[in-house]
């Protein structure tokens, strides 16, 4: 054939005739071609023999390969080659590599993890994964938050707390904001009262005695804020409770409000309606307590721990 | 003597052979696994959808979510890695049709049910880019305004019961389920009650943060949020699968 090709292209056909001079041209593969196919060939029954192959009524062939791996107990099997087997192996390979690590991230005390170097860096190699895959889409990277759904991780700002056990705990059990709505109860002059009152905290120019009655109705029975809010407005790490007085917003539209009527009406929107959301899912099903308390101290590394 | 040309000047004999080579593939590698023991592993906890996730489903094909999202965590390990437990068949047994998938241009969704706030749910479907700023994927702002048609749930539930889905008609049906799935969740797989479980779902879950009416985006999260997260794997035997090795 290789002749063939060098010589001027003489058509070869296949030999069948119809209809008296249909012709069939016959240009066969070339021959690189067909001994590459005719080795994959070989290579499938090499790979039959090798690798869990043919189906057998209720079972299956299941290869010569033999794969070596310790299951989640410790007990060290030999079984014949499967991608379980495999992955179960390299797990565990990779957890017993990371082992001592999290060994000593589990026995050492939080304010200690930042000190080591060597157990510094795995925190925020290891954390800057955890934290991109499963805390990123929410509180976006690098921790800043997003504004209506997620608070920023690196300021002074903690609705939950912002010590090591505190931030431990959101991540494991997760939480759930809660504010009722006051729609029904107050009026539109007292929720602008207790807008204004609000808004004073941080120096803006409202009406001083709507301020006033905005202060007294905070600490009344009637809208009962300082219940959650503390009687400093300053919140209540225990109930997750805004800091109100330190012009920081998350659900309130505050600082993207122009003028001082739509800042209240933006406070109001919240009062009137309450809140039922601010959910930060639980982690502890899918992290493992290691994991967890390497994620705490590298957020509370990113700027705002306390 | 065998010949070439008998094949291909008789129409019929060149039909049939045809179809039985082109049935091989399929006779190889599907219908054995009819027959394997290992195909299905058991596994407790997975049961089949309630009204509410169903019409989240059928949402989910409606637009079309798995030209770009797998549901099937494969057993390696940077899959693992990111997205759990690898998936089980035992898990999509209730699905008809599965949504394994091949291609993944967004992220595996097999186990995404609750690692995401329904919030986080909700904005993210109406702007990605808003929460996840290199996201690909295209809004469905749609899905929040437009109200859930839940008109023909009971027939859609009776199809799939066609398929062999274990929802209930009659109380012996009822009684197998309680059995199977415990009183709770046969609740929820009887069709005659499909359109109150439904709403009832929807107004107590509340996922897309708006109780004034039910929208496709409630359906679709509530799906979502469902994904994945049946089966207890902290009690699932991960060397189960040496005794068919």
């Amino acid at each position: 054939m290789s002749v063939n090709n060098k010589q001027p292209h003489v058509p070869q056909t296949t030999g069948h005739v119809w209809d008296g001079d249909l012709q069939e041209y016959n240009n066969p593969l070339p021959n690189w071609w067909l001994i590459a196919f005719y080795m994959t060939v070989v290579f499938a029954i090499v790979y039959w023999f090798m690798y869990p192959a043919w189906p057998i009524g209720r079972t299956h062939t299941k290869g010569l390969m033999m794969i070596t791996y310790t299951n989640n107990q410790g007990i060290t099997k030999t079984v014949h080659w499967n991608t379980r087997a495999l992955l179960m192996k390299e797990t565990n390979e990779a957890v017993a590599a990371q082992k001592p690590y999290y060994d000593k991230i589990a026995s050492t005390p939080f304010e200690d993890i930042a000190k080591d170097p060597e157990l510094n860096s795995f925190v925020l190699s290891a954390g800057k994964m955890l934290f991109s895959d499963n805390c990123a889409p929410c509180h976006q990277q690098g921790g800043a938050g997003k504004f209506g759904l997620a608070p920023n991780l690196t300021d002074d700002d903690w609705l939950w707390g912002g010590h090591y056990k505190e931030i431990q705990q959101t991540i494991t059990d997760g939480r759930h904001g809660y504010m009722p709505p006051f729609g029904t109860v107050l009026s539109d002059v007292q929720m602008t009262q207790l807008a204004d009152y609000i808004l004073s905290f941080e120096k803006i120019p409202v009406n001083p005695a709507s301020a006033q009655a905005g202060n007294a109705l905070f600490h009344s029975e009637t809208a009962a804020c300082y219940y959650c809010h503390g009687a400093d407005a300053k919140g209540r790490v225990v109930h997750g409770s805004a800091n109100l007085t330190d012009g920081i917003w998350l659900w309130a539209n505050v600082p993207g409000a122009k003028t001082i009527a739509d800042k209240e009406d933006a406070i109001k929107k919240v009062i009137t309606g309450g809140l039922n959301k601010g959910v930060m899912p639980t982690w502890k099903n899918r992290l493992s307590a290691e994991q967890i308390k390497l994620l705490t101290v590298y957020e509370h590394d990113l700027g705002g721990g306390q | 003597m065998f010949k070439h040309e008998w094949i291909e000047t008789n129409i019929g004999l060149l039909a049939v052979l045809t179809m039985l080579a082109i049935s091989i593939g399929g006779l190889v590698e599907i219908a054995p696994l009819f027959f394997l023991k290992d195909t299905v592993e058991k596994v407790d906890g997975v049961r089949p959808y309630t009204p509410l996730e169903l019409r989240g489903r059928d949402i989910y094909q409606r637009e079309g979510c798995y030209l770009c999202h797998s549901q099937m965590i494969r057993p390696f390990r940077d899959e693992a890695l990111r997205y759990g437990h690898y998936s089980l068949a035992a898990e999509s047994q209730y699905d008809h049709p599965f949504q394994w998938g091949s291609k993944r241009t967004g992220p595996d969704l097999a186990r995404v049910g609750k690692k995401y706030s329904n919030e986080w749910m909700t904005q993210h479907l109406v702007s990605p880019r808003s929460v996840v700023p290199q996201s690909v994927m295209p809004n469905f702002p749609w899905l929040l305004t437009t109200p859930l048609d839940y008109s023909d749930i009971e027939d859609r539930m009776r199809a799939l019961r066609q398929t062999g889905v274990p929802y209930s008609l009659n109380q012996a049906e009822y009684n197998a389920n309680v059995k199977k799935f415990g009183p709770d969740t046969a609740k929820l797989l009887d069709i005659t009650h499909a359109r109150q479980n439904l709403i009832a779902q929807a107004e107590q879950g509340d996922y897309d943060g708006d109780r004034s009416h039910i929208s496709e985006m409630d359906a679709l999260v509530a799906y979502l949020q469902v994904l994945g997260t049946m089966v207890d794997f902290r009690k699932y035997d991960d060397d189960a699968f040496v005794k068919y090795r």
